[in-house]
């Protein structure tokens, strides 16, 4: 049996830890709370771009247009969204593995826009090309940020450096439900509307500009729309995935700590037994 | 169909429902030109320029500063989404004129490596904050 002094030094260390936890859980709540009114907020704007959106495709079918097409290179451009701090459970692996663990992608046909230190350092070393990206998006996503990368994504697909463009993310469903998602930004597909809920208005819908020229203007919108959304919801995701984490590893600590205390009190009374005997054995022999 | 009088305006923003309620008549630029809404007006999406939102309510007038985004006008409703919208006490007259003679200097000393579409779009926003403050 471990000594009493041993026992009471690892119960206190356990104590320690514990209280970090629980604040770290306590502080990830809050952040939690706000990402979620966040992301929210701006859930609209997305549900409306969206539909709008479709509601395009839908009219112009099967148009000729750069963005609706396949690009010429193999490659593949991936951005994806982890968190810059660790201690969030599965958070940020869950979505390296998308990507890591997809079955019809080659190490080096995958360019990695790594948002968040997490993913960059584990990419690196898979060995992924990796570029760089501002690493503050993740904390406070803004909507210029997402505006920036936007832009930066579609010059590489024009300029035909990559041929597909993913976005992996978090998805956040609710408090205890974060779905780890892989998107296809471009090209667009045109076929994912089928089945839809039947258009709101019947009367056809008059574009100005002409239905490409608006297609030009309207679908880098709609890129950023979504990688903004994305970043949103992996905020959200973030602190709900660190709050379980805690709330899990501060119970753990809990039982660890009521473990303990049984053994210490039985090593206590085990030596006082054990004093006691010695005296009166000692009593005894005089 | 019974004439309506007035439609609802929603202008929404990626972090936030700029506007709601009924308007009578909305006024706005865009690529083609500048737009008048009034109610029952055929379903059109149209992409917006820099300029001033015109919010005409039936109790009154409401302006701000529209940048960037597009809209969807049906029948009965009109939809902004907007990227970028600032109602004026929430314009910096200080910035706007600034960033006004910045472009108007860019413009003015062109050089072939001058990105002249953005400024441009950078002058015309700051006109239209100007505008919104008057």
């Amino acid at each position: 049996m471990a000594s009493m002094r041993d026992i009471k030094r690892r119960r206190s260390s356990i104590q320690g830890t514990q209280q970090i936890t629980k604040a770290m859980k306590l502080v990830s709540t809050v952040k939690l709370q706000r990402a979620r009114a966040n992301a929210e907020r701006s859930k609209e704007y997305f549900t409306c771009m969206y539909d709008t959106v479709n509601s395009i495709l839908k009219r112009v079918g099967h148009i000729e247009h750069r963005y609706l097409a396949p690009g010429a290179s193999r490659k593949k451009a991936v951005v994806v969204i982890t968190s810059n701090r660790g201690l969030a459970g599965g958070y940020n692996s869950n979505v390296i593995k998308l990507v890591t663990r997809h079955p019809e992608w080659d190490k080096e046909d995958v360019v990695v826009y790594a948002l968040g230190n997490k993913g960059r350092e584990a990419f690196r070393r898979y060995g992924y090309q990796v570029r760089e990206c501002e690493k503050d998006i993740v904390e406070s996503p803004v909507y210029a940020d997402a505006m920036a990368l936007s832009k930066e994504l579609l010059r590489a697909f024009t300029a035909d450096e990559v041929g597909e463009i993913y976005l992996a993310y978090t998805a956040f469903k609710n408090t205890v439900s974060h779905i780890p998602t892989l998107l296809k930004l471009l090209p667009v597909d045109c076929t994912v509307q089928e089945g839809e809920r039947p258009q709101k208005a019947e009367a056809v819908m008059g574009f100005e500009p002409e239905d490409t020229e608006a297609l030009d203007l309207l679908l880098p919108k709609y890129m950023t729309s979504l990688i903004y959304g994305a970043l949103m919801e992996a905020a959200a995701s973030e602190n709900g995935a660190r709050m379980q984490a805690m709330d899990s590893a501060t119970s753990n600590a809990e039982e660890m700590i009521e473990d303990l205390s049984l053994k210490y009190n039985r090593a206590r009374q085990g030596s006082i037994t054990q004093e006691l005997t010695e005296i009166i054995a000692g009593a005894e022999a005089l | 169909m019974a004439e309506q009088k007035t439609f609802l305006l929603r202008i929404i923003t990626p972090d936030r429902i700029f506007y709601e309620g009924q308007a009578e008549m909305v006024e706005f630029n865009t690529t083609e030109g500048e737009i008048g809404v009034l109610p029952g007006h055929i379903p059109l999406t149209v992409i917006v320029k820099p300029g001033i939102l015109c919010i005409y309510e039936p109790e009154g007038e409401k302006k701000a500063a529209l940048h960037a985004g597009f809209a969807e006008i049906l029948q009965d409703r009109v939809t902004i989404l907007a990227e970028i919208i600032e109602w004026p006490s929430e314009i910096d007259m200080g910035r706007a004129e600034a960033a006004k003679s910045r472009a108007e200097e860019r413009l003015r000393s062109r050089t072939p490596e001058t990105d002249i579409a953005r400024a441009e779009t950078a002058l015309l926003r700051a006109a239209a904050r100007i505008e919104a403050l008057k």
